[in-house]
């Protein structure tokens, strides 16, 4: 057998993908002009697919205190804290962001990848139970494979089905960590979390949950969704990224827990990798301090979700359950979510496609992500040249034919 | 009083529980597995779930879900992976139905 061998069946479906003209997974952004529009393909594309939610990734303030950053202390760290040592800036940050929670302790990560596989295969080990939804990102996924705790899937935002799995567990001895997401990657619904904590009391689970696309975005503050359900208390510990509303990249891992700190020397993918450097961790220290000065972005995100949402469900296309920073676009299947999605970029704008395996239950989706700087504008244009494709491409009706109907 | 009628208890559902026949655990992981059938080939004990049918990695643990609130069990991430065919996922159940 060769070492390929096994990827045959995904190399077939990655040939079929790439009939259609362009690789999606290698999309080249010739050069990025704002947090909105970059040039691809030699054209001006309109980007609706970055995760970019607060469009800090241009961000006068943040941009300058990188720069005055990358000035004052070099551009790497060349190595990992444990080694190498912290800056002031790392340990400062990670006083920012336990503070900005109200929690006592602060891990800061090089990604939040980073930060999810090694703190929760850490925080369960052998003779541990490990309950995680059946929607879990990847980076979720690969601490599973990484424990020794006995590991168990329940459905996807359904508090009974973790309550039935904390059940059969009975009295066998070992502690129960559950894993939840704020805002879910690809149809942007959010966890019931109310309910879940509810369920976790009950058992005496932790309650492990990341809010990667909710900061900002959620909650009175913008601490996500463990503020805007009020159990900020309940929730042991919350993980989080800078990669996206932040504008940046590293990840972290927040927790009243008096013993957190022993993870510095347990964390492998902490102790093993370099640390952030000072540019990155300047940006992000002022990118927090931006989400906290203008609530007002969070305004502007959900105005604009709401006209995106709204505008797309209002045309006949068939969306994720809720309102949520990342809209997801049902089609019918893989073939023509990547023809619709090509279409797209032929018309200027960028969104994601998303195909099984990386999607749940199978679906094929364009993931689009909106940002608080798109102007209105910009995404009833997108509306507009979607319905087109749309009509072209057989998934939506003839709006001739729709009007009897009137509803979805 | 009290204690005797919890061993009570506990014996008549132990004894339930054996009862429960590999001919229907058989019969739910073949109901479950049939969208997946490939050509006239028919499931059986020693058909390989990932090989001989067109069942994906995901829709497999989906099917484990299914199968675990059937029958009030759960099977660990780490025991699925364990699992190749049709004999040896029945095993499973029957072994964790009888530990429960
Ligand atoms: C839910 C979730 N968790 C974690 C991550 C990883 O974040 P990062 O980009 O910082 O590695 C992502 C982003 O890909 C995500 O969607």
């Amino acid at each position: 057998m060769g070492l390929f061998d096994r990827h045959a069946g995904l190399l077939e479906a990655y040939r079929d993908v790439r009939t259609t003209g362009y690789d999606p997974f290698q999309i080249r952004m010739e050069r990025v002009l704002s947090p909105t529009e970059a040039i691809i393909n030699g054209k001006k594309t309109l980007l609706v697919g970055t995760n970019n939610y607060f469009g800090l990734t241009f961000d006068e303030s943040c941009k300058e205190a990188a720069i005055e950053a990358i000035r004052a202390e070099g551009t790497g760290t060349t190595g990992s804290r444990i080694a190498n040592g912290s800056y002031n800036e790392h340990v400062a940050l990670e006083q920012e962001i336990a503070e900005f929670y109200g929690k006592k302790h602060c891990m800061v990560f090089t990604t939040g990848y980073q930060a999810n596989l090694g703190v929760i295969s850490t925080l369960a080990g052998e003779g541990d139970f490990l309950l995680i939804d059946a929607d879990s990102h990847a980076s979720i996924y690969d601490a599973c494979k990484m424990t020794q705790a006995e590991v168990v899937r329940f459905k996807h935002n359904d508090p009974s089905s973790l309550d039935a799995r904390l059940r059969r567990l009975g009295d066998r001895p070992g502690n129960r960590v559950v894993v939840l997401e704020g805002i879910y990657s690809m149809l942007g619904d959010s966890a019931p979390l109310r309910e879940f904590v509810d369920v976790c009391k009950k058992y005496g689970a932790y309650v492990l949950i990341d809010e990667a696309h909710s900061l900002g975005a959620l909650g009175e503050t913008g601490r996500g969704l463990c503020e805007s359900t009020g159990v900020l208390d309940d929730c042991h510990f919350i993980v989080g990224t800078f990669s996206k509303t932040l504008g940046a990249i590293g990840g972290y891992c927040v927790s009243d827990d008096p013993d957190f700190d022993i993870l510095r020397v347990t964390v492998r993918s902490y102790m093993f990798t370099a640390s952030l450097p000072p540019s990155i961790v300047a940006s992000v220290r002022q990118a927090l301090r931006v989400v906290k000065a203008k609530p007002e972005l969070r305004k502007q995100l959900w105005d604009n979700v709401a006209t995106l949402y709204d505008g797309l469900a209002a045309k006949g296309f068939k969306l994720g359950p809720e309102h949520g920073p990342v809209v997801g676009v049902h089609l019918p299947d893989r073939m023509l979510a990547i023809g619709f999605w090509r279409a797209m970029l032929d018309a200027g704008i960028y969104v994601n496609v998303a195909v099984p395996p990386a999607t749940p239950n199978g679906v094929s989706l364009l993931r689009c992500s909106v940002c608080a700087v798109h102007t209105a504008e910009q995404l009833e244009h997108m509306i507009e040249v979607m319905t087109g494709i749309g009509r072209q491409l057989g998934v939506l009706g003839d709006p001739k034919l729709r009007v009897v109907g009137g509803t979805r | 009083m009290i204690v005797e009628n919890d061993g009570m208890t506990d014996t008549i559902d132990l004894r339930r529980e054996s009862t429960l026949a590999r001919g229907e655990v058989m019969g739910e992981i073949c109901h479950h597995l049939l969208p997946y059938q490939t050509g006239e080939k028919p499931i059986v004990g020693d058909t390989v779930i990932a090989k001989d049918l067109t069942i994906d990695s995901l829709a497999i643990m989906d099917m484990v879900m299914e199968l675990e609130d059937r029958f009030d069990i759960s099977i660990p991430m780490n025991v699925v992976a364990e699992i190749h065919t049709v004999d040896q996922l029945a095993d499973t159940i029957l072994k964790l139905h009888a530990r429960r």
